[in-house]
């Protein structure tokens, strides 16, 4: 479905992704990409979207280069990171918009009554608190049926109820054999959600396993506690070199670690 | 494009500040039109609120809806729609929504006041086509601008510079130029340096139209004296053209280049 080689994206003088190899192949699956703030987590999905433009690299969707192209798009539904729409639009005349700018058949009738926005729908955007434009913007990334789902901070605003239903409406996409890519910073979440995690660190891909290999490599019952050990084991080893790194049986490229939390 | 086009006219057709724009044209000529029913004169008095006035809104308003469409241009930009579709569509949408409220701004007062039935409407039309134009180039600028910088304070600032330039700044060097070199003979050179600034361009234009040249500085007089009416009015009108085409191509090179 998606395969990326030999990315690499820096802005200005930063380096954010350093080389990412990654190939997701597998459906009904949910992979989780996680690092710290700076990892370059949106850049790699934003990258897959075209939005962001890779200085080198390849990433193909369906096999074939997205170098240029928009049609690829429409097998993927995005949610991005921050909801803001244009303040003026009714939220039905926003999805109605959307519908109208990509074809196919959508089930937003479905999300508006899971997400409880039939109120909300004759209100105009800029009214809207945070927590429901969120919900908004869930109902926009998920109405459409594609195979593809990337969320980029799905939880962020959300109500416990909110939260508990896309749960159980993830999971729901996932059996329906969906690849579903995600970032977040709540492991909760994570622990109770992905399959797979791919951990970026410093621009590099650090991990990429299932949560148990996770666990057991880092000889830690919680996810959370995992991760925070690889963060404070990459400080303290701040400056040292490590070239290559054994992981999941695979062997994957590092460079030098340079880790700021 | 045409549909993100038509969903950015629909959104700033019901911004408030659409319509304070609206009321202030519809407010200023009808004073005018009530002080003097000379259509010709208030026609003369409009060219000088529309060449300053037209390109600063359309700068403003360029620069605040990019910034604030942003995050709603992200998600346009993950949809399968081709990048430059988005920015021409939402560029066409912000110059359309101003110049229609300019267009029934003064169009209203001026029919109410017999214009149809009277020989300036061809000054008239002149008159607008000019807003429309400066419209249209200034938003351009203004996105073309906001399009390089993330930062949206410089952003800003840079496009009030350029308004600043062009409508003020570029003037006061012309003439400065033409004092301190008054002994060559500078007529190419005025000539040129006027089709670099498109409120000059503008403002020729209308001058030739309304035939008083004489009135509106040194600018004008080079302009008339040296290309005619039907040949300058030509002329004007390409370059003109040109004006709106740049920040165009402007926004095009750069949208096809930037990271979102």
């Amino acid at each position: 479905m998606i395969t990326i080689s030999n990315l690499f994206k820096s802005y200005g003088r930063q380096k954010i992704l350093k080389g990412i190899d990654l190939d997701f192949n597998k459906r009904g699956c949910i992979t989780a990409i996680l690092g710290p703030n700076g990892s370059g987590k949106t850049t790699l999905i934003k990258s897959i979207l075209g939005m962001v433009l890779p200085e080198k690299g390849k990433i193909l969707v369906d096999g074939k280069s997205i170098k240029g192209q928009c049609a690829y798009r429409s097998q993927i539904d995005y949610l991005p990171q921050i909801a803001q729409f244009p303040g003026n639009l009714h939220v039905q005349e926003l999805i109605n918009m959307i519908k109208d700018l990509r074809e196919g058949q959508t089930s937003e009738a479905r999300l508006i009554e899971l997400f409880d926005l039939q109120p909300f729908l004759n209100k105009k955007l800029r009214t809207l608190s945070g927590g429901t434009k969120q919900k908004v913007n869930l109902t926009l990334a998920l109405m459409y049926d594609s195979p593809i789902v990337i969320l980029d901070e799905p939880t962020s605003g959300l109500d416990p109820i909110a939260l508990t239903r896309l749960k159980a409406l993830i999971r729901e996409e996932k059996e329906r054999g969906k690849f579903i890519l995600l970032t977040t910073h709540i492991m909760s979440f994570v622990e109770e959600i992905a399959d797979e995690i791919v951990f970026l660190l410093d621009g590099n891909i650090y991990f990429r396993g299932s949560k148990k290999e996770l666990k057991t490599q880092f000889q830690e019952e919680q996810l959370e506690k995992a991760i925070a050990n690889i963060l404070l084991g990459e400080k303290k080893k701040n400056n040292i070199k490590v070239p290559f790194k054994a992981i999941n049986g695979k062997h994957i490229r590092r460079q030098k670690p340079a880790l700021k939390i | 494009m045409i549909k993100i086009l038509k969903y950015s006219i629909y959104d700033l057709m019901r911004s408030r500040w659409t319509y304070v724009y609206f009321a202030f044209f519809l407010l200023f000529t009808f004073s005018l039109l009530l002080l003097s029913s000379d259509l010709s004169r208030v026609i003369i008095s409009m060219m000088n609120v529309v060449l300053i006035l037209c390109p600063l809104i359309a700068t403003m308003f360029g620069v605040m809806y990019f910034y604030n469409s942003r995050e709603f241009t992200e998600l346009l930009l993950a949809q399968p729609i081709k990048r430059i579709s988005i920015f021409w569509g939402q560029y066409l949408g912000l110059a359309s929504s101003l110049s229609i409220s300019l267009l029934l701004g003064i169009g209203i007062p001026f029919t109410f006041y017999g214009l149809f039935y009277s020989a300036e409407i061809l000054d008239f039309l002149i008159l607008l086509i000019n807003g429309v134009a400066l419209t249209f180039i200034f938003s351009g600028l203004a996105f073309f601008i906001a399009l390089k910088n993330e930062n949206r304070i410089r952003g800003f600032g840079l496009a009030i510079i350029a308004w600043l330039f062009f409508a003020v700044i570029y003037d006061g060097i012309f003439l400065l130029l033409l004092m301190f070199f008054r002994e060559y003979p500078l007529e190419q050179f005025s000539l040129f340096a006027t089709l670099l600034n498109p409120i000059d361009l503008s403002r020729i234009l209308l001058l030739l139209k309304l035939d008083i040249s004489a009135l509106m500085g040194f600018s004008g007089a080079v302009f008339r004296q040296f290309l005619g009416t039907t040949l300058g009015m030509l002329v004007a009108g390409f370059v003109l053209m040109f004006w709106i085409g740049l920040p165009l191509w402007g926004i095009r090179s750069t949208a096809l280049r930037k990271d979102f």
